[in-house]
């Protein structure tokens, strides 16, 4: 009935034109479409164009800059990591979502639950990046996933009390000051050899004084002989006021207490273990015929776990003997695995809250009748409600291919050091390309322009289902 | 989509299974069981944000000596040093006060300005009488996905010409940032508010167009009021989204000596040793405000979910 008076009115103004009759109507919209047209639609089109020039947009070079994207192995390395992030995220973040939504209508704190899990969405990712970048940091007494796995490999591979860090280019060798020799690059063996009733003293150098202090070392002792036994002192062979005796006990030098040793016959083998005390003195008690060598084992030098590089550039495939290009676009940085954990903790309230909106929405009925058919609830959760559940599943995956194709942030923040440079996506490599050190738009542009064609996929799919709404 | 969710839905009846091979099937055949997994997955979503809370309560000193987690042990040794210090510096330039206040002159404007105008759009899209109004509604949301990314330089040359022309050049300016995201809330938002209006039954404005009233009239009397819960939800979104926005801000005001809390974190991240105190710190404070606003609104922030699912 509305619709024939305005037919009327519109005859009946007849004379006025099309755009007077709706300058009202058209005012209501004139801020947001001007605001729209020159800072996203001009903006966009013009990024076309400006990925044809060069880099200060002044002369035209045609696909050059096209060129330029594909053959630099940095730009290379981007793709490589949209394609990580495609990949792995989505299907992950949807997984879990499912997961959550289904298991969360089971539970009587549903509510706090969702809050809970949603609630990462408001962080800004900055803040979500920076504290995840603690979580995984190298050291386990910074990083709480370092130290959950130093605590598990404790049990298995304890560190010495004398730890050598290779890394820092200490030897096992280094430490030795008198009477030792190395054994197989891992443990130490006295020069001197003795019977039951001799002594074995062995110096040690490069030990760090906190360790002993934290060992509780006491000033070293000679030990007097014992028939039957053999015993000795292993003790730091530093003194300030005695630089190069090194063979002497002298008064104020440490012993080095825990240190576990072993005692070796001509043949090798290993025939008695035993432990220094704090004054460093040990003693091998009823000792055969034969002459022995005492062994400082290997195990007092492991520096056992000392953490895993989560946000270094190391990568989980093989790369040694790659060329560069090659390693662009094969390498999957650990990094990026970490980064992917960090985004899912952030996102997979977002599919939670979709998903458990479709299931809220689900025909009830249908799902009753699969039980009273006598499906099991296992059956019932593959057979109907993920089906059920499909177009939602397909709209959060969607949504999270394009989030994916965008991500920025986390990896800006998270990247350190030698990740800097394995784990960048394409809008970083816009970033990095077009804004550090002035304003370059040449190939910076290019890359804009095929994320943009990227995400043109999801656009058209979602013209598709909004035009049926 | 528009259509608010409640967040349980009703309970489904559990049948005693007779048989149990598979662990999933046991997981989903019983409410025990969903109690413990969704129990430790809690706790683990926990984890991030208690470890924050808890190094920003501690002493600069403790954080690369022990675990913030060796805290749950002796709690006493929390102190709230680190915000006095930062809070005490008062508002300098590229201090954390400065960085909040730069974070709230970007979002607040930038939501104020979004809201607006996408209800304007929206009435007139759903409204009005107009031929193409089905065009310029699936061209807005084409836009929706459109990258942020796609239009930063071309927005940095047209400010810079428009220093040219009218000697006001937006970049490295607080206008310069907030133009470009209302630009950018704008597709969703209009799309918000339609589909919101789309469920307003056209009789009633009809009626006050007989009597007289003028198209603002009906859009201030009429419209706006009941669009307010859309416009809740579409108000905390844009607040949410700007508020967390590193990439425009880094664009637009790298340089500038007062920028937003994420440019502060990010920055003192970048140093060269990186003050986890600052950046604990910093973060809590950029996080507390899009906190409350989720959780005053949370309802309106799960419809502006829903319904957002394209951005």
């Amino acid at each position: 009935m509305s619709e024939s008076t305005i037919n009327v009115k519109m005859r009946t103004n007849g004379h006025r034109s099309w755009f007077r009759q709706h300058a009202v109507s058209l005012a209501f919209l004139a801020p947001a479409a001007i605001w729209m047209l020159f800072v996203v639609i001009y903006p966009t089109i013009d990024t076309f164009r400006l990925s044809l020039f060069n880099e200060s947009a002044t002369r035209f070079l045609g696909l050059t800059n096209y060129k330029t994207v594909f053959s630099t192995d940095t730009i290379l390395t981007a793709f490589r990591n949209n394609v990580i992030w495609v990949l792995i995220f989505p299907f992950f973040v949807t997984t879990f979502g499912l997961i959550f939504a289904v298991l969360s209508e089971r539970i009587r704190w549903s509510t706090a639950f969702k809050a809970l899990i949603v609630m990462p969405i408001v962080f800004s990712t900055t803040a979500s990046a920076l504290v995840w970048a603690t979580i995984f940091d190298n050291s386990p007494q910074i990083g709480a996933v370092n130290a959950a796995v130093l605590a598990v490999s404790d049990w298995f591979n304890a560190p010495g009390a004398y730890p050598v860090s290779t890394t820092a280019g200490q030897t096992v060798g280094g430490l030795i000051g008198s009477n030792g020799h190395l054994k197989q690059n891992s443990s130490i063996v006295s020069n001197s050899s003795a019977r039951a009733g001799g002594t074995i003293d062995i110096g040690m150098e490069d030990v760090s004084p906190t360790t002993l202090a934290l060992l509780k070392a006491q000033d070293a002792v000679k030990p007097q002989p014992i028939s039957g036994a053999i015993d000795g002192v292993v003790w730091r062979a530093f003194s300030p006021t005695e630089l190069t005796n090194k063979t002497d006990v002298l008064p104020g030098e440490l012993g080095l207490p825990l240190l576990r040793l072993s005692l070796v016959n001509s043949q090798g083998a290993t025939v008695s273990t035993t432990t220094t005390t704090t004054t460093g003195q040990y003693e091998f008690s009823n000792v055969g015929k034969g002459s022995y060598h005492v062994e400082l084992v290997s195990s007092n030098f492991s520096s056992g776990f000392t953490g895993v590089s989560w946000l270094g550039g190391s990568s989980l495939t093989p790369v040694s003997g790659l060329g560069q290009t090659e390693q662009a676009l094969l390498s999957v940085p650990l990094a990026d695995m970490a980064m992917i954990i960090t985004y899912l903790w952030i996102w997979a309230g977002f599919a939670m809250v979709l998903i458990g909106a479709g299931l809220a929405s689900l025909n009830r009925e249908v799902l009753e009748a699969a039980r009273i058919d006598g499906a099991k609830e296992w059956q019932v959760f593959r057979k109907v409600t993920v089906p059920m559940l499909a177009p939602v599943l397909a709209v959060v995956f969607v949504t999270m291919i394009i989030n994916v194709l965008k991500v920025f942030d986390i990896v800006l923040n998270m990247a350190s050091g030698s990740s800097v440079n394995a784990t960048p996506t394409l809008a970083v490599e816009i970033y990095n390309d077009g804004f550090t050190g002035g304003v370059h738009s040449g190939v910076s542009s290019a890359i804009a322009v095929i994320l943009f064609l990227l995400v043109v996929p999801a656009m058209i799919m979602n013209l598709k289902r909004i035009k049926g709404v | 989509m528009t259509t608010a969710i409640e967040t349980s839905g009703p309970s489904i009846p559990t049948t005693e299974p007779t048989k149990r091979r598979h662990v999933l099937r046991r997981l989903l055949s019983s409410r025990g069981p969903s109690n413990v997994v969704l129990g430790i997955i809690a706790i683990l979503w926990l984890v991030p944000t208690v470890s924050l809370i808890i190094i920003s309560l501690r002493p600069e000193a403790d954080f690369s000596v022990s675990g913030w987690w060796k805290v749950l042990f002796s709690p006493t040794s929390l102190t709230f040093s680190n915000y006095r210090v930062l809070f005490g510096q008062g508002f300098v330039a590229g201090g954390l006060l400065d960085s909040l206040m730069t974070s709230l002159e970007i979002t607040v404007p930038a939501t104020l300005l979004v809201v607006f105008f996408a209800c304007f759009a929206g009435h007139s899209l759903v409204f009005g009488r107009w031929r193409g109004r089905d065009v310029v509604f699936l061209t807005i949301v084409g836009l929706m996905v459109v990258p942020v990314q796609v239009a930063l330089i071309p927005v940095v040359q047209f400010y810079h010409e428009l220093g040219n022309l009218f000697g006001l050049n937006p970049y490295g300016t607080i206008p310069g940032v907030i133009i470009f995201h209302v630009a950018f809330g704008l597709p969703f938002g209009i799309f918000l508010m339609r589909n919101f209006m789309s469920g307003i039954p056209k009789d009633l404005l009809e009626a006050a167009r007989m009597e007289g009233a003028g198209e603002w009239k009906v859009f201030y009397r009429i419209v706006l009021p009941l669009a307010l819960p859309a416009l809740a939800s579409l108000a905390i979104f844009q607040f949410i989204w700007v508020w967390n926005d590193l990439l425009v801000a880094l664009v637009f005001l790298g340089g500038n000596a007062h920028t937003p809390l994420t440019i502060f974190l990010y920055d003192q991240n970048r140093e060269l040793q990186a003050n986890y105190w600052i950046i604990s710190t910093g973060a809590i404070v950029s996080v507390v405000v899009p906190l409350i606003v989720f959780f005053s609104f949370q309802r309106y922030f799960v419809r502006g979910v829903l319904a957002g699912a394209v951005k």
